[in-house]
């Protein structure tokens, strides 16, 4: 049965674009002294969004020195009850502005409307509510008696999750003292910066909360910039190293939240229909644009030739197209490079004789976008079976036994993420007991909480982000 | 440091080396034939639980605080220390599959047979350190008291660290520490045997496998104390000692792709040059407190608390719908 859906766009009227947008230093906006803006497009029609200021090491500077003034003077001394008021506050903000940040995100980055408004943004005012009520109990957290902050972060967030990540690495930060300067990505800086209108709102004393926008090279003068106590990166496990290699012979404290391929492996007796759109969400939410996306399918094999017709069906039926209508599944891609990316490395499945398929569909015609992807016939020496696509692309392989399921997810340097379904319980923690990743989901696929810590093993990265355990980056 | 082959037999020497325990040959029988000729022991490495020389062959001398000899050391190479990791990480899984109970008592045990070594290990650490036998007695007995303090905490850290996570929906949800996996483990230079117990106990209390890079100057506690994790049901391969250089074994083992983990305690001014060759390939840090360099007597502290396990854990969390 097909049905035909009539289109359902939410209205872009409560996002009120400003042409251009400066940094955001010690509380006010105020332009890059380098006098350089980069325009902010969405990827979805390639129109311009806005100019947003490109941030030197000059501003950096001035960042850093606010934020450290501020630390000093104000944010440290303030008892952990009244910072956490202010977090409570910036909380509440966001779910009072929800819409208009779901909105924004969605024009910003591509992602469907649907996941902005129920996951991004509600995750977002969660996090900020779950940190805050932290402040004043951090004796209780079990780093010590008398935990005390870093000083000045310098914090690095990527372009899949622009809010949620500012969110995951503000608001730990904030709850244990520590101020910080942040830079969200090139391509989706418009939602931090809306975040440091709300942090005015909620009279955030200036200094506490610094958005650098810009590229690269920014962050790098940011992330080197000697005057920080703790750098916490997220992106991709290149720059990853780079930033480790450069805090090496440093005080400064590391976290880093990098690449994954996770494995998504199904047993014969899991819940075939619960297993299907588990598995379609694990690749297909947001584009695949996750590091922890479930990249691999590792299907019994006793079951492949039943399991994958319904997948190839699954998929047909979701919905690619405008971000904004609240029918759409899947979004547009980030960038035209991160396009160009996706498409480079899916084309050597080919070339290594993979079986590729995709729904017949037409792509609309201005933006950037990928056909949802399913590659069968994938071995583990296939590059797609071992490098991180970042986008909308299953790889497909099969194992006989528990074992060779377990030895071929593990397969790989990374470690972030990984599923497991089956419909018996002690099958199940075996198996999450021996896969090497961070956040394992059984029957379930990419869930989120503010008090569940994430984060991977090996190549993944290193420390904890949400729950208790995210505190602990933060406190000396 | 001087460096030898050992292309020749090693009693000669060491048949002229003065005894350990500084026993003269009886004056009334002919200097040249000794009553009885004491046995002395060749210090090898720790690899696999077997005590194999370098596979290079080579040795170094090593000597007392004031400048005799006491032994020769096994020059460990590159090839011993990839040995090591690959060996160290063949014994991880079952290592870290062990119950938390299991490798308590094997701890416990550690201490038990160190305990029955006391005097042995008391004066090697007169001999290698200078110090009074008074002091050794103490170090001594505060490693035992290390691992008996370790054994405590393998079944514990889970709770301490982990925990169930109250997520807004219908999941069970929780968080438990898992070993991180290969540690390679650089002892203090300066604390040959407390120093070294105070930062390899921690890191196979909780299911890590090591490799440890002893001492340079002072190796021979470290042989001694492999010797007491070779009778103390310690499975081969969990724990592996290599004697030698930290500058011409150290940027392997800490560049190794198979390696999870650093301990950089006894690594002195290479610790920024090891850090970076880490990063390549994400290997975990720990960078040298202030401890690192104070000698045996800065490793006093009997409750470091979690502050060298948690450095070697990973978090693990799982997740599952609840519902019927």
């Amino acid at each position: 049965m097909i049905f035909e859906y009539a289109p359902a766009p939410e209205s872009r009227s409560v996002v009120g674009l400003r042409q251009t947008y400066d940094l955001f230093i010690d509380g006010e906006f105020v332009p890059a002294q380098g006098g350089e803006y980069v325009t902010s497009l969405n990827p979805a029609d390639e129109e311009e969004l806005a100019q947003v200021a490109v941030a030197g090491a000059a501003d950096v500077d001035r960042a850093v020195a606010a934020a450290r003034r501020a630390q000093e003077t104000v944010w440290g001394r303030m008892s952990g009850a009244e910072r956490g008021k202010y977090l409570f506050r910036i909380a509440r903000i966001i779910q009072e502005r929800s819409r208009e940040l779901a909105v924004l995100e969605t024009l910003d980055n591509g992602k469907p409307i649907k996941e902005t408004r129920d996951v991004d943004v509600p995750l977002v005012a969660a996090h900020f509510f779950y940190y805050a009520g932290w402040a004043d109990k951090l004796a209780h957290a079990g780093f010590g008696p008398n935990p005390r902050p870093l000083g000045v972060a310098a914090q690095v967030i990527p372009w899949n999750f622009p809010l949620l990540m500012l969110a995951w690495k503000i608001a730990p930060a904030l709850a244990t003292g520590n101020t910080v300067v942040l830079k969200p990505a090139e391509t989706t800086p418009l939602t931090a910066l809306v975040f440091a209108q709300i942090c005015q709102e909620a009279e955030l004393p200036p200094g506490v909360v610094n958005i650098l926008t810009g590229a690269g090279e920014t962050g790098r003068a940011l992330v080197e910039h000697p005057g920080t106590d703790k750098v916490a990166f997220t992106g991709s496990t290149e720059v990853g190293r780079q930033i480790a290699r450069s805090v090496a012979g440093t005080d400064k404290r590391l976290t880093l939240e990098l690449g994954g391929k996770g494995a998504n492996i199904v047993y014969d007796d899991a819940a075939i229909d619960q297993a299907v759109e588990g598995v379609v969400t694990g690749i297909f939410f947001n584009q695949g644009h996750v590091c922890c996306a479930g990249s691999r399918l590792l299907i019994q094999e006793s079951i492949a030739e039943e399991f994958l017709p319904r997948l190839k069906a699954r998929v047909a039926k979701l919905r690619l197209g405008d971000p904004l209508d609240k029918n759409t599944d899947i979004g547009a891609i980030n960038s035209a490079a991160q396009l160009e990316r996706i498409r480079e490395l899916t084309d050597t499945a080919d070339e290594e004789g993979v079986e590729r398929w995709s729904p017949a569909r037409d792509l609309p015609e201005s933006g950037y976008w990928f056909a949802p992807t399913v590659l069968t016939g994938v071995s583990q020496a296939h590059r797609v079976a071992r490098e991180e696509i970042f986008g909308p692309v299953l790889s497909v392989l099969t194992f006989r036994t528990p074992e060779e399921a377990v030895t071929k997810a593990n397969n790989t340097p990374y470690g972030l993420s990984a599923g497991v379904w089956t419909e018996k319980g002690s099958r199940m923690l075996w198996t999450a007991e021996r896969l090497r990743a961070g956040v394992i989901w059984s029957n379930t696929f990419n869930k989120f909480d503010p008090t569940s810590p994430f984060g991977g093993y090996k190549e993944s990265g290193y420390g904890r982000e949400g729950g208790r355990h995210g505190l602990e980056a933060y406190l000396g | 440091m001087a460096e030898r082959r050992e292309n020749k037999k090693k009693d000669k020497g060491e048949a002229k080396a003065p005894t350990k325990d500084g026993a003269k040959a009886p004056t009334q029988v002919d200097a040249e034939v000794p009553a009885r000729l004491a046995v002395k022991k060749t210090y090898k490495l720790y690899l696999g639980g077997a005590f194999p020389r370098s596979e290079s062959g080579r040795s170094y001398p090593v000597t007392s605080a004031d400048g005799t000899h006491l032994a020769n050391a096994s020059l460990a190479s590159r090839k011993d220390a990839r040995d090591s990791v690959a060996t160290a990480r063949k014994a991880f899984g079952g290592w870290s599959g062990r119950t938390a109970y299991n490798r308590g008592q094997i701890l416990y045990r550690i201490a038990e047979v160190m305990e029955g070594r006391h005097a042995q290990f008391a004066e090697q650490l007169v001999a290698a350190q200078g110090i009074t036998r008074a002091k050794a007695d103490r170090y001594v007995r505060a490693a035992v008291d290390r691992w008996v303090y370790y054994a405590g905490w393998t079944d514990k850290f889970a709770q301490v660290i982990g925990g169930a996570n109250p997520v807004a929906g219908p999941y069970y949800n929780h968080s438990a520490p898992e070993p991180t996996g290969v540690v390679v483990v650089f002892a203090p230079q300066g604390a040959p045997l407390l120093g070294l117990t105070s930062v390899l106990a921690p890191v196979i209390a909780t299911g890590n496998t090591a490799v440890v890079v002893s001492s340079q100057t002072a190796p021979l506690p470290a042989i001694e104390l492999a010797e007491v994790l070779a009778t103390s049901d310690v499975p081969g391969g969990v724990v592996n000692v290599l004697t030698g250089n930290v500058g011409e074994l150290g940027p392997h083992l800490t560049a190794h792709a198979d390696v999870d983990a650093l301990d950089l305690a006894g690594t002195g001014d290479r610790a920024v040059e090891f850090e970076r060759a880490a990063a390549t390939t994400l290997t975990r840090v720990l960078r040298p407190g202030p401890e690192a360099d104070g000698g045996e007597q800065a490793w006093l502290d009997t409750d470091p608390g979690t502050s060298r396990l948690t450095p070697f854990l990973e978090t693990k969390t799982v997740w599952h719908p609840v519902g019927v």
